[in-house]
C-alpha cells in the first residue's frame, strides 16, 4: 500500500542526460500511477474545495480527479475542458505550489495531491486517444476579434467559440501560441506535441487564426471594428518589450535579452541544425535574473553546451521562479551566484563580451514588494569570466496597440487599463487581459483574464442586442 | 501563403519580387519594412519595402542573397509563395508626416548605395507624386550593379557613379555630394542616406562637415521586428533605440555607426556556416578551425 501522505513520484529524464538534449524533462504519469495518485484525493465537496479557489480558471478539480480515480479519463477531460482551453499546457507550466496544490487539504499533513501532473496526464491521454473538447453550440453569427494567440487570447477565443461566436485571432508572429511558442522552451513545453495540439483544439471549436498580422501596423483596432465588421475586440497582446539594466557595456556583442535568446531557440529552432537562424553558443554564459524566464534561458544555454551561471541580486528564498524550475536547473548543473548584482559588462577589443563585473549584496529591510531589499556590500566588486550575457529582467507591454487605438487608456507602466471581472477597457467594445494589462505574469493568470474578457464580450454583445 | 507575382534578377545577384500581401500594401508608407520567411526552416529576413500597389495588394521587395535563407529566396519564381510576409513594420519616413507645402520649400538630396538603392525609390516616388523632384545620388561598385536606373530617372534628378568608373563617373556617392555642394553651389536642407552602414557613416561625416541635416535608414540584425527581442538595438545620441519600432530611420549625425557595424558582425561565423551547409551539404561541421 502506497503512503497516502506522499505524492506518487513522477518519472523524469536523468539530469545528466537531459542537460544535453531538448526532450521533455518530466515524463508524466502512466495510467496506473495517475489513478493511484488520484486515489489520494480526499474528494472535498466542490463548494468547499480549496484547490478550486486557488485556480485562476476555477477548474472543477475534485470532479476531474474523481473520474481519474475511476479510470474515466474522457469524462475527466471534458470536466477540465469546461474551464480550460489549455490543460496540457497548464499541467506543465502552472505554479501549482502557490495555487491549487498550495491550498490542498491533503497538503496540511503530508504532500498535496499532484493536481498539475494529473491535469497533464488527462490532457495527454485525450490527445493520444483523439478526444477533443466538446464542440461549439449553435453559431450566433456575432463576429469577435482576438489580438494575440498566447494563453489569454486562446482562452478568450475558445470560450467565445463555445458560446457560438465567430472568432478570429490575429497573431503578429508566424506561428500561433505567443509566449508558449517563443518563450517557454521545448524541454518544458513541447511545441508540436503539446502547444500545436492545444492550438488545433481551439481551432476545432471553429476559431480562425490569421498569422503575420501586427495590430497597430498591418491594421488597427479601430479598423477591425469599423471596416472589418467585428462587434468586439479582445486585446491579449502580452508584455513583449525586454528590459535592460542600463549598465556600461550592455551593447557589446554577446549581450542578449532573454526574449531574443529564447525566441531564436524556441520559435526559430536555432538549436536544430536543419533550421537557418543562428544562436550564439557561448562557452560560459551568465544569466541575470531570478524568474522562470531566467531559468529557461539558463537551462537552454546549458543544453547548447555552456557552463551557466545565474546572477541574482537577492537570495534563494526570493527567486521568483517555480520551485520545480530552480530544482531542475540545479540538478542539471546551473551554478547560482546569489546576492550578486552586475555593475558593468566587460568587452574585448572586438566589442565581444569577455566578462561581467559584479558586486556582492546583502539583504536589508523589506521593500515595497514585501521582500527584503538587497543592498550593496561596499568594496566587494569582483569579475566573472563570460562570453555571453543574457538579461532576464522582465518585460513591459508593447505600445504598438495602445498608441494606435483611439480612446484606449493606459497606466503609468504602459499597461492597458481594464477591469478584472470583465476585462472592460476605457473604449466601448474593446476588452483586454493578460500581460498587456498586468505586466509580465503567468500563463494561468493570463488565461483567467482571457475568460474574464470572454464573459465581458458576451455580456456586451448580448446586452447591446436586447 | 503570399504568392509571388513577378521575380527577376535586376543585376548580378540582386533580385526583385512582387508579392501579394494586401494588408501590407494597404497600410504601408515609404520608409517602412517587411519581414519575410521562405519556409518552415528559414530565418525571418527584414527587407525595406521598395514599392507598393495598394489597390492591387502588391508589395515589391529587392534583396541580395547573403545567407542560407536569402539563397533559398533567390530560387523562388513567379507562382511560388512565401510562407510568411509580415508588415508594414517600423515608422514611416518623416517626410510622409510633413505638410507637403512646407516640404516643397526644401531642397532634398538622397544618397543610395548598392542594394540600398531600392528603399530610396519609394521615397523619391512619393515626393514626386507630391510635386517634389529631389536630387538623387546612386553609387554602385560597378556598372553591372546599378539597379532601377530608368525608374529612378523618371521621379528624380539622378546622379550615378561607380567605384571603378565603369559607368557615368568614377568615385563614391560622397564624392558626388561634395562636388554638388562645393563646386556646383547646390544647397540642401535635408539629406537622406540609405545603403550599407559604412556608406551611411561616411555620408554622415561629410554632411556634418557641410552642415546638412541627415536621415539614415538602419538595417541591423532583427528577429521579430515588433520590439520584442532587442536584437536591433542601437545607440542614437546617448539613448538606446530599437531600429524595428523606433526606426528604421534616425538622425544620422546621432547614430553610433562603429558600434552598429560591430553588432552587424555578431553572427558572421554562424551565418557563414549555415550558408556553406546550404550550398555544400554536410561537409562543414564548424569547430575544425579550418573554415
Amino acid at each position: 500500500m502506497a503512503d497516502v501522505f506522499k505524492k506518487v513520484p513522477v518519472k523524469e529524464q536523468d539530469p545528466k542526460v537531459r542537460a544535453t538534449n531538448f526532450e521533455e524533462v518530466c515524463l508524466g504519469y502512466k495510467k496506473e500511477e495517475a489513478m493511484e495518485e488520484a486515489a489520494r484525493c480526499i474528494g472535498c465537496k466542490l463548494d468547499k474545495a480549496q484547490c478550486v479557489t486557488g485556480c485562476p480558471v476555477s477548474i472543477n478539480i475534485p470532479g476531474f480527479i474523481r473520474e481519474v480515480k475511476e479510470g474515466n479519463f474522457e469524462k475527466a477531460y471534458q470536466i477540465i475542458s469546461e474551464s480550460s482551453a489549455l490543460p496540457a499546457v497548464c499541467g506543465r507550466v502552472c505554479p501549482q505550489e502557490t495555487q491549487c496544490e498550495g491550498k490542498c487539504i491533503r497538503g496540511l499533513k503530508g504532500e498535496a495531491i499532484s493536481i498539475g501532473k494529473l491535469e497533464r496526464f488527462v490532457a495527454d491521454w485525450a490527445k493520444e486517444n483523439g478526444v477533443k473538447p466538446a464542440p461549439a453550440k449553435e453559431k450566433n453569427g456575432h463576429k469577435v476579434a482576438v489580438i494575440g494567440s498566447g494563453p489569454a487570447g486562446l482562452t478568450c477565443a475558445g470560450d467565445l467559440a463555445r458560446l457560438g461566436y465567430d472568432v478570429t485571432i490575429f497573431e503578429a508572429l508566424h506561428k500561433a501560441g505567443g509566449v508558449l511558442v517563443y518563450g517557454i522552451p521545448e524541454f518544458r513545453l513541447p511545441k508540436d506535441k503539446v502547444v500545436a495540439a492545444e492550438v488545433e483544439n481551439v481551432k476545432s471549436l471553429g476559431v480562425k487564426i490569421e498569422t503575420n498580422v501586427v495590430i497597430g501596423k498591418s491594421t488597427t483596432v479601430d479598423a477591425l471594428l469599423k471596416e472589418e465588421g467585428f462587434e468586439a475586440v479582445f486585446i491579449g497582446s502580452g508584455a513583449g518589450l525586454p528590459m535592460f539594466m542600463g549598465i556600461p557595456g550592455e551593447q557589446a556583442n554577446g549581450v542578449f535579452s532573454a526574449n531574443e535568446y529564447l525566441t531564436r531557440n524556441n520559435l526559430m529552432k536555432a538549436y536544430r541544425d536543419d533550421y537557418d537562424t543562428p544562436i550564439s553558443r557561448g562557452k560560459k554564459v551568465v544569466v541575470v535574473g531570478g524568474g522562470n524566464v531566467a531559468m529557461d534561458a539558463a537551462r537552454t544555454a546549458l543544453r547548447l553546451g555552456a557552463e551557466v551561471h545565474i546572477v541574482y541580486r537577492r537570495s534563494e528564498a526570493e527567486l521568483l521562479a517555480r520551485k520545480e524550475e530552480v530544482h531542475h536547473a540545479k540538478e542539471e548543473g546551473v551554478i547560482f551566484d546569489l546576492l550578486t548584482n552586475p555593475v558593468e559588462i566587460l568587452a574585448d577589443e572586438n566589442s565581444w563580451v569577455k566578462g561581467i563585473r559584479c558586486i556582492r549584496m546583502e539583504l536589508g529591510e523589506p521593500d515595497a514588494s514585501g521582500r527584503r531589499r538587497p543592498v550593496e556590500v561596499p568594496g566587494s566588486e569582483f569579475e566573472i569570466e563570460a562570453d555571453t550575457v543574457i538579461m532576464s529582467l522582465g518585460t513591459s507591454p508593447n505600445p504598438l496597440i495602445s498608441s494606435t487605438t483611439y480612446g484606449l487608456d493606459i497606466n503609468r507602466r504602459k499597461c492597458i487599463v481594464a477591469d478584472e471581472e470583465f476585462g472592460q477597457t476605457s473604449k466601448e467594445g474593446v476588452f483586454a487581459g493578460g500581460d498587456a494589462v498586468t505586466g509580465a505574469a503567468t500563463v494561468i493568470l493570463a488565461m483567467g483574464a482571457g475568460k474574464a474578457g470572454a464573459r465581458g464580450i458576451d455580456r456586451f454583445i448580448q446586452g447591446s442586442k436586447s | 501563403m503570399y504568392k509571388i507575382r513577378k521575380a527577376k534578377e535586376l543585376a548580378a545577384n540582386i533580385y526583385l519580387m512582387d508579392v501579394e500581401a494586401p494588408r501590407v500594401a494597404k497600410h504601408c508608407l515609404p520608409g517602412q519594412f517587411v519581414i519575410v520567411k521562405v519556409d518552415e526552416t528559414s530565418e525571418r529576413i527584414p527587407l525595406t519595402i521598395c514599392d507598393y500597389d495598394s489597390e492591387n495588394g502588391i508589395v515589391t521587395i529587392v534583396f541580395q542573397p547573403v545567407g542560407a535563407s536569402t539563397l533559398k529566396m533567390k530560387n523562388l519564381k513567379a507562382g511560388d509563395a512565401f510562407e510568411d510576409f509580415v508588415g508594414p513594420l517600423g515608422q514611416p519616413s518623416d517626410l510622409t508626416k510633413e505638410d507637403p507645402k512646407e516640404l516643397k520649400k526644401k531642397n532634398i538630396v538622397f544618397v543610395g548605395g548598392g542594394v540600398g538603392t531600392a528603399p530610396v525609390y519609394p521615397q523619391i516616388k512619393w515626393l514626386h507624386e507630391h510635386g517634389i523632384t529631389a536630387d538623387c545620388i546612386i553609387g554602385a561598385r560597378t556598372k553591372d550593379l546599378i539597379i532601377l536606373e530608368e525608374e529612378m530617372k523618371a521621379v528624380s534628378h539622378l546622379y550615378l557613379t561607380t567605384d571603378d568608373g565603369s559607368y557615368v563617373r568614377k568615385g563614391m556617392g560622397t564624392d558626388v555630394l561634395r562636388d554638388l555642394v562645393v563646386n556646383q553651389g547646390k544647397k540642401y536642407d535635408l539629406c537622406i542616406a540609405i545603403g550599407p552602414m559604412i556608406m551611411m557613416k561616411f555620408v554622415c561625416l561629410l554632411t556634418k562637415e557641410l552642415g546638412i541635416p541627415t536621415v539614415v535608414s538602419m538595417n541591423p540584425i532583427m528577429v521579430d521586428g515588433t520590439g520584442m527581442c532587442g536584437a536591433c538595438r542601437l545607440m542614437v545620441g546617448d539613448e538606446v533605440k530599437f531600429a524595428c519600432v523606433d526606426g528604421p530611420e534616425f538622425d544620422g549625425h546621432q547614430v553610433d555607426f562603429d558600434l552598429a557595424m560591430k553588432r552587424q558582425q555578431m553572427y558572421k561565423t554562424e551565418e557563414g556556416r549555415a550558408k556553406l551547409f546550404f550550398e555544400e551539404g554536410q561537409t562543414h561541421h564548424g569547430g575544425c578551425g579550418q573554415c
